[in-house]
């Protein structure tokens, strides 16, 4: 029993782990030989599965944008236009101001977050046993030492990495339509204000604590969302993956349910993103 | 939760992706897709306005036709007079001429019995006389007794 738990247990951990890659004093060095190499390790998985499916999204609604016409649109181009115009009713419902970055903004982010959600509902072991078995023949390697995660949102780099340049947007759009001034006005006058002045200074700490702390949760909420739903789907798969005969009506189930979960994410990160931008962006707070 | 430096790897990643985006993929979209509702609404406006004169020039038409259909009724009006002054001329002349033959006709048959009648008298005194001559032989002279044959003759 024990020695099964640990198979269990060891099964799930490699399906967890990213194949890293650093730069050592000996070379380019790979998975568990990266493992004390602190902060400057790549998941090159993570990069070439996002990247990978940025293109495609780019590629997708490129030839689409090429070949689009102002007369009777085809299916494809009926297909690309309905979700570039579901993104635009998004963007100008929730942000009132004009700016040429957030549709497209939040187009992408909503078609790649989609297509790297989408990777979930590949049956879990498909490409990473088909990766082990193309480590083993083409290079030699145990297929135990090949890791293959082939979700990127449900790597915390990614989402982190998502909600960073939302969150340096939020802050270049607060100070280029409020001013320095009034974004630090911003975030040490409110919520606490008095008309004395002296008890205004005092209320300034407390002020600046809050918002600070308003501010900051908005980009970790964002990337822990994304990250936390899509982490917890994949456990799941995985786990379902490991009970045999039966994970195959249980992974319709949870398939179907997560077909569900994929696209909310996605909607939600995009949504939450305009709204955030959109509350940068006002005066009023 | 092991930060590194994928998260800089995908930063870029999504900035270059989103600079591409709005650069290359929303505009042309967008574009088409506001060009055509542009499009569909002056098709519909060009519509509604094309239907608003159907209904001007209908009502045209229709008033038209209702004049002419007046105008052809005033002529044939006119036309039925016509032709019923045209038949009473025509018949009163008719009779006219037919009055006119008949008198005609009617004074041509006098005139020759009246010189028929004349004839007969002529031939009818010679023959008396020629009669007379026969029967009186040479005691009768014929200048003497003329004006005895002339009044026979006159009571015919």
């Amino acid at each position: 029993m024990a020695a099964e738990e640990v198979t269990l247990s060891s099964h799930i951990q490699h399906h967890l782990t990213n194949a890293k890659m650093c730069s050592t004093d000996a070379g380019l060095a790979f998975n568990k030989a990266c493992a004390d190499s602190g902060f400057w390790t790549w998941h090159i998985d993570t990069l070439a599965w996002s990247i990978g499916l940025g293109l495609i999204f780019l590629w997708i609604f490129r030839s689409a944008a090429t070949k689009s016409t102002t007369g009777v649109p085809g299916k494809f181009q009926c297909f690309i236009e309905m979700i570039v115009e579901f993104v635009g009713d998004n963007v100008r419902d929730t942000y009132h101001g004009s700016s040429k970055l957030i549709a497209p903004l939040a187009l992408t982010i909503f078609v790649w977050v989609f297509l790297m959600n989408l990777m979930d509902l590949i049956p879990v072991d498909f490409l990473p046993a088909f990766a082990g078995l193309v480590g083993e023949t083409a290079f030699g390697m145990d297929s135990h030492d090949v890791y293959m995660k082939i979700v990127p949102t449900t790597d915390i780099n990614l989402t982190a990495a998502l909600a960073i340049g939302v969150f340096l947007l939020m802050i270049g759009y607060s100070i280029k339509i409020k001013g320095i001034i009034g974004f630090i006005k911003e975030l040490t006058l409110h919520p606490f204000s008095s008309n004395n002045k002296l008890v205004q200074v005092l209320l300034i700490p407390f002020n600046l604590l809050l918002e600070t702390i308003a501010l900051v949760a908005k980009p970790f909420s964002l990337a822990l969302r994304l990250f936390g739903n899509l982490y917890a789907g994949e456990l799941i798969f995985i786990l379902i993956g490991a009970v045999g005969l039966m994970q195959l009506p249980l992974h319709f189930i949870w398939a179907v349910f997560h077909i569900l979960v994929i696209v909310l994410q996605a909607f939600v990160f995009m949504m939450l993103t305009i709204v955030y931008l959109s509350m940068a962006s006002s005066d009023n707070h | 939760m092991n930060l590194n430096a994928t998260l800089i790897g995908e930063l870029i990643a999504f900035t270059v992706f989103v600079l591409f985006c709005m650069k290359f993929v929303w505009p042309p979209l967008n574009g088409a897709i506001e060009a055509r509702q542009k499009k569909i609404e002056d098709g519909l406006a060009a519509s509604d306005k094309a239907e608003k004169e159907l209904e001007r020039v209908r009502l045209e038409a229709a008033e038209q036709l209702t004049e002419a259909k007046t105008q052809a009724a005033d002529i044939i009006d006119q036309a039925k007079k016509r032709a019923a002054l045209i038949v009473d001329e025509e018949t009163t002349r008719g009779q006219q001429e037919r009055e006119k033959i008949i008198a005609q006709g009617h004074s041509e048959v006098e005139s020759e019995r009246s010189r028929v009648t004349e004839d007969l008298r002529k031939q009818v005194a010679t023959l008396a006389v020629v009669g007379a001559e026969k029967i009186l032989e040479r005691e009768i002279n014929q200048a003497a007794h003329s004006d005895i044959v002339e009044k026979l003759v006159a009571e015919l």
